[in-house]
């Protein structure tokens, strides 16, 4: 009687199978929800800037001014959504939130730059969204300098034909350019980055939300009980609640990926196998969590709300969305005792960087320790519970 | 509808909540939790970029150069290196993001005046940080270049080079652009929606769960008591919410509030009222607990989360994407928040979102009474 009895396990895993697939609502609220949260995320979790909407204001209305608003369309980063004649019509715009910046160049400015005046053209960014408005107000700065640029180089190169003898001294002044290599994700798309983030943040709150769910569900109807006066034993309870999530969250690792290659076209340079065996090693840490949670709670509702307790921070400390480096020094510690960090990174590693063991070791190591140590924890408070 | 059944609905409610403490005290800290992170720990803004230099050339031309990006406050150079393989590794690591790397003929070029490039490598990975870190490191080039080509006007005696065209940049409404700013108001949308998502949609599904719906229904309670009663308890708490939001977030993290709070507190009541309806309605039709929090989180909280313009502006959403976050009451509620503490904007400029977070509120609960009456009957 002392070793476990793998009927039992299976008589239980056959039970928890049968009760989850009985309902069939339930049969497409497992599955459907991760494919839809993956692609509203992947849609919609998105911190590129491109076409942004702005106001055109152009009170001088001279051929120069022309120019600068060929160089913003041009640039295909520019959507002229609005051409306001005053600066009262500007504000409005801008306080509305219709636009998200606004180009005003005054009188004068072509007459500045004919006479080789400096002159200058006003950018208003509604810095609301910070992120944004940075990259808005980069973009801008990033035309109107080389606009700039421009002019001063037709004036110079007319000024020094008429001083050089030998013709143009133009070519004696150095240019200094700047080329840049991105690696892993050469068009800048946030998509490649977030898509497989998302994987890594679905897997871990569906699997720990069923886990803590369907424990503590046996315990609020009652049928806790029933299944205490069965000669099953807690360790092989255990293990036949947590199996089925086991395999239920690997068919969510398999479906999601494949969404994420199928519809978002996101690269994925590294190997599949390191990415199944990380996902089993995290997968110890979310049904070890979610187990805890249910020894933990009494309802339903008390082991969502714990479960979406801890989540929240360690889904926001993951550096997700938000990157660790910019944390405050304590916080970025901090991030060393979420699970979650860990598995991102590996996620990430090997989706675009295309890394493997090698690179991805301590992460695994981590994610080992974590996984074996709330597992055991949860193990020896669920055994006091049914004694 | 009788004001009495309606009231001892509302206690029983009461009653529920204060009687599981843990629920209770999870969802005031939440919204705790959650400002924590947003006021203190997580930003978008980047700076201190982490970099390795690669200078191949090793002149005093070169280490000028340099001195640029170690003088900008958005770069933080850490280390030296004499050859691709150790930024090839780091990188792969994710202990640096970019490399600067000058070329070995660049003093020569620029000395001679002729074309000279530097190379910067980045880790794209990170779109965000890479693109910002993009736009600065253009900007510390391009204002070096217009150095370098004006000191050599000044050797050939040509006189200094005026700039041409200055991007006179303001940024309005959160001039320090701080993430936070932006990211604290639309906090109070999330949390009113994890209230309705976690706490409303359970309530009666658990009734029927574990049975006690039955009972209820044979009582002479009409369904918008029922409705009225359970929401009752659960808008005590979100308005809770909302006064600890809105206190640490502008006395403790110093978020600007510029609007009228009578605004906000109208616009949020219409908000809520709108969402815990929505939460009983998700509530009645879902009869399992575990059902019950998969819609909600599905049709509440993650589009309060996603699709608000809480942290990713809608207009960069394709264009499908935008016209789903039409139907999001959340979308309308979010931009009234920013409105009210970055912009100071009113009712009449905001006159549109306030009507249709009316509409929307009026228009659930009919049918949360509807679904109810269905129920009942």
């Amino acid at each position: 009687m002392n070793s476990p009895s793998f009927r039992r396990i299976r008589e239980i895993i056959r039970k928890e199978f049968r009760q989850t697939f009985r309902e069939p609502r339930m049969r497409v609220l497992l599955f459907m929800p991760p494919v839809l949260q993956l692609i509203i995320f992947g849609y919609a979790a998105n911190l590129d800037v491109d076409n942004s909407r702005i106001a055109w204001c152009d009170l001088d209305r001279t051929s120069q001014s022309r120019d600068v608003l060929a160089d913003f369309i041009g640039s295909n980063r520019f959507e002229i959504a609005y051409t306001p004649t005053t600066g009262t019509e500007v504000q409005r715009l801008l306080d509305a939130g219709r636009v998200q910046g606004a180009v005003v160049i005054l009188p004068g400015f072509g007459r500045d730059i004919l006479h080789g005046r400096t002159t200058a053209v006003q950018v208003l960014v509604d810095g609301s969204n910070s992120n944004t408005a940075s990259i808005i107000a980069n973009y801008a700065s990033n035309i109107v300098a080389g606009y700039g640029a421009q002019v001063m180089n037709q004036q110079n190169l007319d000024k020094m034909v008429g001083r050089a003898v030998n013709g143009p001294v133009h070519a004696g002044i150095p240019r200094l350019g700047m080329q840049n290599r991105i690696w892993f994700n050469p068009d800048l798309r946030s998509r490649n980055y977030f898509v497989p983030g998302v994987v890594a943040n679905i897997i871990a709150l569906v699997t720990l939300m069923l886990t803590a769910m369907a424990i503590v569900r046996e315990k609020e109807i009652g049928t806790m009980e029933q299944l205490m006066v069965t000669p099953i034993r807690p360790f092989e309870l255990m293990l036949g609640k947590t199996l089925p999530f086991a395999l239920i969250g690997i068919v969510q690792v398999t479906l999601v990926t494949t969404a994420a290659l199928l519809l978002f076209k996101v690269p994925f340079h590294g190997s599949f196998l390191v990415l199944f065996g990380c996902a089993l090693l995290f997968l110890m840490t979310t049904l070890g969590a979610g187990l805890f949670i249910s020894t933990i709670s009494r309802t339903q509702q008390q082991a969502m709300l714990t479960t979406f307790l801890f989540f929240q921070p360690f889904f926001l400390l993951s550096g997700f969305a938000f990157p660790i480096r910019n944390m405050p020094v304590v916080a970025q510690y901090l991030t060393y005792l979420d699970p979650v960090r860990y598995f991102m990174e590996i996620v990430r590693g090997v989706f675009l960087k295309g890394v493997g063991v090698e690179i991805l070791w301590p992460q695994m190591v981590a994610l080992a320790i974590f996984g074996v140590t709330i597992l055991s924890i949860s193990a020896s408070r669920f055994r006091k519970k049914l004694d | 509808m009788s004001f009495r059944r309606w009231r001892a609905v509302a206690r029983k409610e009461f009653l529920h909540i204060l009687r599981d403490p843990r629920s209770l005290i999870i969802a005031l800290a939440l919204p705790l939790v959650m400002l924590l992170m947003f006021g203190w720990a997580l930003t978008l803004d980047v700076d201190r970029i982490p970099a390795y230099v690669y200078d191949w050339d090793g002149t005093p031309e070169s280490r000028a150069l340099i001195d640029q990006f170690r003088a900008s406050r958005y770069f933080d150079v850490q280390k030296y290196v004499h050859d691709y393989a150790p930024i090839d590794k780091e990188v792969d690591r994710s202990h640096i993001l970019m490399a600067i790397v000058v070329p070995k003929d660049y003093s020569r070029n620029i000395l001679e005046g002729r074309e000279a490039d530097i190379q910067v490598i980045l880790d794209g990975s990170d779109s965000n940080t890479a693109s910002i870190a993009l736009g600065y490191a253009q900007g510390v080039v391009a204002t070096y270049a217009a150095e370098l080509r004006s000191e050599a006007q000044v050797r050939r005696g040509a006189g200094k080079l005026k700039v041409a065209v200055d991007p006179r940049v303001r940024v309005l409404y959160n001039s320090d652009l701080k993430s936070k700013n932006f990211i604290v108001p639309g906090l109070i949308a999330v949390t009113m929606m994890i209230i309705a998502a976690l706490l409303t949609s359970l309530t009666v599904a658990r009734e029927w769960e574990t049975g006690t719906m039955e009972p209820l229904l044979s009582t002479p309670l009409r369904p918008a008591e029922i409705i009225l009663g359970k929401l009752s308890a659960f808008f005590t708490l979100g308005f809770v919410d909302l006064l600890i939001c809105v206190l640490l977030g502008v006395f403790v993290f110093n978020v600007p509030f510029r609007g009228s709070v009578w605004f906000l507190v109208f616009s949020s009541f219409l908000f809520l009222f709108g969402a815990l309806c929505w939460g009983i309605l998700i509530s009645t039709l879902a009869r399992s607990q575990l059902i019950a929090y998969q819609i909600g989180m599905l049709s509440s909280f993650l589009p309060a989360f996603l699709l608000s313009g809480f942290i990713y502006s809608i207009e960069n959403m394709p264009i499908v994407i935008r016209a789903i976050t039409y139907v999001v009451p959340a979308r309308y509620f979010v931009t009234i928040l920013k409105g009210v503490f970055l912009k100071g904007a009113g009712i009449q400029i905001l006159a549109l979102e306030t009507t249709f977070l009316f509409v929307y509120a009026v228009l659930v609960f009919f049918l949360a009474t509807k679904k109810m009456r269905q129920k009942v009957a």
